[in-house]
C-alpha cells in the first residue's frame, strides 16, 4: 500500500519534470544562449559568458524598429479590440435569447477561420475599398499599420469577447437596474456599475490582444506593408541565418513575462493578504486558522529575487568582461586540437603535393580543402569550434591564413560572427596568425572589417587580437588570405 | 401619515409571450400604508413590483402613483425606491457610496454624501462601518444598508421584494419590528412582498394575498386571517382544518354544512361569499387549530362539535399540538396553549371537539394551497 502511494508520487513527480522541462526546456535553453559567446546559439560547447549578443541586439536597427511597429500595432489592436468585444459581449447579452447563439456562432467565426485568409481578406478588402472610393494607392487603406490593426483586430476581438463574456456571466443585472432604480440615466448606470465591474476583464483582455497581436505573424504577413513587426522581422532574419542576439531578444521577453506574472502575482497576493487582515478585525479568530504560510507573499519574495538576479546580471555586464576567459576557452580549445594536429598535418601535406608548383601564393587556391571544410561546418552549423582547434598556429604556419581568411571572408558577410576570430586568433598561441588580425588593422584584412560593420561585435573579440605584444608582425597569412 | 403617495392598480395585465403572470388586478393602496403582498413562490409578486418601479410595461391596465399614471415613464424617474429580492448593493463600492448612490447620479458633493451617509448609518445602526465593502457585512447589516441605501433617494414609495427571505429566524423578527419602526418614522408609503404568511400578518396595514397571478383578497391582517375569501387563502394564511362537504341550509350569514367525514356543522359565511353560497353547493369550511378546545361538559352544541380520536400530540413549548382522526379518517389539527398540563389525552382516546361558530367560516369550494 504504501509502495505503491510512493510509486505513483514518483511517477507524478517524474512526469512533472518532463512535463516542465518540455514546456522550459527550450526557453532556458535559449536564454542562455544569448549569454554564450559562441556566434550560433547553443549552449554546448559553452564558450565565455557574456553580454555581447544584447549588444549586438541594441545596435540592430531592424530589429529595434521592428518591435516599435509591433508595439504600435499591439497597442492599436488593444484599443481596437477591447472596444469591439465589449460591444459584441454586451450585445449577446442584450439580444433576444432565440438569436443568442446564431449571433455567438457569428461573432466566433474569426477564430476558427486561418489567420493566412483573414490577412489575405483584409487587404483585399481595403483595396477594393480604396480603388472603390478614390484613386489613392498609397492612402490610409494601404498603410501597413492601419491594415495590421484591422486584420489582427477580426479576430482578436472574438477572444477578448470570450473574455468579456465569461465576466459577464458574472454580472447581476440586477445592479444596473438598482442604480436606474436610485435615479441613474442607463449611461451612468453604464459607467459607474458596469465598466467597474467589468475592468479585471478589460484588463486582462487587452493584456491578451497585446499579445495575441505581438506574436501574430499569419494575418499580418499579408498586411505589414512598409511596417514589418517583430515576428516578420525575425522571420526574415532567419532565413539568413540566426545569432544569438535573438536569444538575447527571447530573453528580455521571458524575462519582461516572468516579471509580468510575478508582480501580478505578488501583487494579487498582497491584496488577499490586506483583504484577509481586514477581516481579521472583524472575525479575530480567522486569522489563526490561516496557516502560516499564506501569510508571507512568495510572489513577492520570488519578485524581489528576480529582479535582484536580473539587475546583477546587468550590472554585471558592465563591469564584467569576457576576454579572460575567451582566452582560457581558446587555450583550451588548443589543447584540444593540439591531438588533431597529427591528421591535419598529414592533410596538409596531400595538399601541398598537389599545388607544389606554386609558391606561397598558392595558399588560396591550396586552401580549397579547408574552406570546404570551412563553408561546412561554418556557415550555420554553428562549427566554429573545429576551426579554432583547425587555426592552431603551431602547426599551420602560413597555411592558416588560406583556411581562415575565406572562411571568415563568408562568415562575415551574411550574419556577423565575430566571436570565432576572437577565439582563432588568440594572442597567446597564435604568434603568426595574430598577424592576420594585425594586417587587418592595417587595413589589409576586409574580411573582418566586414565582419566588425555586419557584426556589431567588436571590441571584446578583437581586443585581445590587437594585442600588440603578440603580433610580430607575421601577418602574412592574413594578407594571403585576401 | 396620511399625505403620503399612494399607489393605485387599474385593471393590470402583464404576460410574457404567453404567460399570464398578472391577471387582472386591481388594488388601492393609501399613502403611508405598509401595504403587503403576499403568496406563494411564483405567484407573480415580483412582476408586480417591477411594473410599480418602472422595469415591465404593463400589457393592459396602468399603473398610478399619487395619482399619475405612470405609463412610459422609466424605473429612474419614477418616485419609487426598489429593494431587491437579492439587495443588489454595488459590490465594488464601499458602504457611504452605496448609500449615497442616488445622489451621486444628481451630482451631489462628496462631503454632503458623507454627510448624509453618516446619517443614515446612525440610523441604521451602523456608524463607523462606512468604509467596508458590501462583502465584509453580515446579511443582516446588508438588509439595512439595501434599504438605508433606498431610502437615500427619498422616494414617495419604497418597494421591498423579500428582502428578509435571506435571513434566520432570529434575526428576521428583528428586523420585522425595525421595518415597521422605520416605515413609521419615516412616514412613506411600503409595499412589502413576502411569501411568509407571518411577516406579512405582523407588519402589514393591508395585504393583498395572491395565487398564480391573481390576487385573492385583498384586507387587513384580521380579515384575510379571520375571514378568507377562498379556500386557498383559508389555507394559505396559517395552518386551518378543512372539512369537504354540501350545503344543507342558508340562514343569513350562517350556513349548516353537511360534510363529508364528520356531520353536520355550522359556520358563518365569509363576507365574499354571502349571496352566493345556496343549499346544495359544494363548500369547504375552515376551522383553526386554535380555534378548537375539549369539550368539559355535555351541554355542547352538537353543530359546532365534533368527536375524532387522538393519533397523536407534540408538545411545542407554549403550545400542545394534537392531531386527531375524525370519522372516515378525516385529519384534524387542534392546539391548545401550555397552561401547566401534563398531556392532553392518550392515544386512542376519543374526544369531543368544541368551537365558535364565528370562528368557522364556509365558502364555495375552490383550490387549495399546496402544502
Ligand atoms: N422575464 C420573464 N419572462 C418570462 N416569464 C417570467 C419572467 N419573469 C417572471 N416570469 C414568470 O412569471 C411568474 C411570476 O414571477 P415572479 O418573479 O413575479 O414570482 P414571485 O411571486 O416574485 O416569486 P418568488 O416568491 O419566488 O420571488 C413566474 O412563473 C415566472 O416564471
Ligand atoms: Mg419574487
Amino acid at each position: 500500500m504504501r509502495s505503491n502511494i510512493l510509486l505513483s508520487r514518483i511517477a507524478l513527480g517524474l512526469y512533472l519534470v518532463i512535463f516542465f522541462t518540455y514546456l522550459l526546456g527550450p526557453l532556458v535553453i535559449m536564454s542562455m544562449t544569448a549569454f554564450n559567446s559562441n556566434p550560433f546559439p547553443t549552449i554546448i560547447p559553452w564558450d565565455c559568458f557574456s553580454f555581447e549578443w544584447f549588444q549586438v541586439l541594441a545596435n540592430d536597427e531592424r530589429i529595434l524598429r521592428a518591435i516599435l511597429n509591433s508595439v504600435i500595432i499591439g497597442l492599436g489592436t488593444v484599443v481596437l479590440s477591447v472596444a469591439m468585444g465589449l460591444a459584441a459581449s454586451l450585445i449577446l447579452t442584450q439580444i433576444w435569447p432565440r438569436w443568442r447563439s446564431t449571433y455567438y456562432t457569428i461573432i466566433i467565426a474569426p477564430i476558427l477561420i486561418p489567420g493566412v485568409v483573414l490577412g489575405i481578406s483584409t487587404v483585399v478588402f481595403w483595396d477594393r475599398l480604396s480603388r472603390i472610393l478614390g484613386p489613392a494607392t498609397d492612402g490610409l487603406f494601404h498603410n501597413g499599420i492601419f491594415l495590421t490593426i484591422l486584420g489582427q483586430s477580426t479576430f482578436i476581438a472574438s477572444y477578448t469577447m470570450l473574455v468579456f463574456v465569461a465576466r459577464l456571466q458574472r454580472y447581476d443585472p440586477g445592479l444596473t437596474e438598482a442604480a436606474l432604480d436610485l435615479g441613474a440615466t442607463h449611461v451612468q448606470a453604464f459607467r459607474k456599475i458596469l465598466l467597474p465591474f467589468m475592468r479585471p476583464a478589460i484588463a486582462s483582455a487587452a493584456v491578451l490582444a497585446f499579445l495575441a497581436s505581438f506574436e501574430n505573424y499569419n494575418t499580418t504577413t499579408f498586411t505589414f506593408g512598409r511596417y514589418p513587426t517583430l515576428t516578420i522581422e525575425l522571420a526574415q532574419k532567419v532565413r539568413y541565418g540566426i545569432n544569438p542576439s535573438i536569444s538575447a531578444l527571447a530573453f528580455i521577453i521571458v524575462s519582461l513575462t516572468v516579471f509580468g506574472a510575478l508582480a501580478t502575482e505578488a501583487w494579487r497576493r498582497g491584496r488577499i493578504k490586506a483583504e484577509a487582515e481586514r477581516n481579521g478585525e472583524a472575525v479575530a479568530q480567522g486569522r489563526s486558522i490561516l496557516p502560516g504560510f499564506l501569510r508571507g507573499n512568495w510572489a513577492a519574495g520570488a519578485l524581489v529575487l528576480f529582479s535582484f538576479v536580473v539587475i546583477t546580471l546587468f550590472w554585471t555586464a558592465r563591469v564584467y568582461s569576457p576576454d579572460q576567459c575567451k582566452a582560457e576557452v581558446r587555450a583550451a580549445k588548443q589543447a584540444e586540437a593540439a591531438k588533431r594536429r597529427e591528421e591535419l598535418l598529414r592533410r596538409r601535406a596531400q595538399q601541398r603535393m598537389q599545388q607544389q608548383m606554386k609558391g606561397p601564393d598558392i595558399f588560396t587556391p591550396s586552401g580549397k580543402p579547408a574552406p570546404a571544410e570551412g563553408a561546412s561546418t561554418g556557415k550555420p552549423a554553428g562549427g566554429k569550434v573545429p576551426f579554432g582547434s583547425v587555426f592552431d598556429p603551431g602547426n599551420l604556419e602560413g597555411q592558416s591564413g588560406t583556411g581562415a581568411a575565406p572562411d571568415q571572408g563568408s562568415n562575415a558577410a551574411p550574419a556577423a560572427k565575430p566571436s570565432p576570430f576572437g577565439s582563432v586568433f588568440d594572442p597567446g598561441n597564435l604568434a603568426n596568425q595574430a598577424g592576420a588580425g594585425a594586417d587587418g588593422e592595417s587595413g589589409e584584412a576586409p574580411s573582418e572589417k566586414a565582419d566588425e560593420n555586419g557584426g556589431e561585435k567588436p571590441a571584446p573579440p578583437f581586443g585581445s587580437v590587437f594585442d600588440p605584444g603578440n603580433l610580430k608582425g607575421v601577418g602574412g597569412g592574413a594578407g594571403e588570405g585576401n | 401619515m396620511a399625505g403620503g403617495v399612494g399607489v393605485d392598480l387599474e385593471n393590470l395585465w402583464i404576460r410574457f409571450g404567453d404567460f399570464v403572470a398578472v391577471r387582472d388586478a386591481n388594488v388601492n393602496i393609501n399613502g403611508g400604508d405598509f401595504f403587503s403582498f403576499l403568496g406563494p413562490s411564483g405567484c407573480g409578486k415580483t412582476t408586480i413590483l417591477r411594473a410599480i418601479s418602472g422595469f415591465l410595461q404593463p400589457s393592459e391596465g396602468r399603473v398610478l402613483i399619487g395619482g399619475n399614471d405612470m405609463a412610459g415613464i422609466g424605473p429612474n424617474k419614477r418616485p419609487t425606491a426598489l429593494i431587491f429580492q437579492n439587495l443588489a448593493l454595488f459590490p465594488l463600492m464601499k458602504i457611504w457610496e452605496n448609500i449615497t448612490f442616488s445622489m451621486e447620479v444628481k451630482g451631489a458633493s462628496s462631503a454632503e454624501r458623507r454627510k448624509r451617509a453618516d446619517e443614515l448609518l446612525e440610523m441604521i445602526a451602523l456608524e463607523g462601518q462606512g468604509d467596508k465593502l458590501p462583502s465584509e457585512l453580515s446579511g443582516g447589516q446588508k438588509q439595512r444598508v439595501a434599504i438605508a441605501r433606498a431610502l437615500c433617494a427619498e422616494p414617495d414609495v419604497l418597494l421591498l421584494d423579500e428582502p428578509l427571505s435571506a435571513l434566520d429566524l432570529k434575526l428576521r423578527q428583528h428586523m420585522r419590528t425595525e421595518l415597521r419602526e422605520i416605515q413609521q418614522r419615516v412616514g412613506i408609503t411600503f409595499i412589502y412582498i413576502t411569501h411568509d404568511q407571518g411577516e406579512a400578518l405582523t407588519m402589514s396595514d393591508n395585504v393583498a394575498v395572491m395565487r398564480a397571478g391573481v390576487i385573492e383578497q385583498i384586507g387587513t391582517g384580521h380579515d384575510v386571517y379571520d375571514l378568507p375569501a377562498t379556500p386557498f387563502v383559508a389555507s394559505f394564511v396559517g395552518e386551518n382544518n378543512v372539512f369537504r362537504g354540501r350545503i344543507l341550509e342558508v340562514n343569513g350569514t350562517e350556513a349548516l354544512i353537511r360534510t363529508n367525514r364528520s356531520g353536520d356543522l355550522l359556520a358563518q359565511i365569509t363576507p365574499a361569499a354571502r349571496g352566493v353560497l345556496k343549499p346544495g353547493d359544494e363548500a369547504m369550511m375552515f376551522i383553526r387549530p386554535e380555534a378548537l378546545s375539549l369539550v368539559d361538559d355535555a351541554g355542547a352544541h352538537e353543530k359546532t362539535s365534533l368527536t375524532a380520536k387522538v393519533v397523536n400530540e407534540e408538545f411545542e413549548g407554549n403550545s400542545y399540538s394534537v392531531f386527531l382522526e375524525g370519522d372516515g379518517g378525516k385529519r384534524i389539527k387542534m392546539s391548545l396553549p401550555n397552561v401547566g398540563q401534563d398531556r392532553i389525552a392518550s392515544k386512542g382516546e376519543d374526544l369531543t371537539l368544541k368551537y365558535e361558530l364565528r370562528n368557522a367560516v364556509v365558502m364555495p369550494a375552490g383550490e387549495l394551497a399546496a402544502e
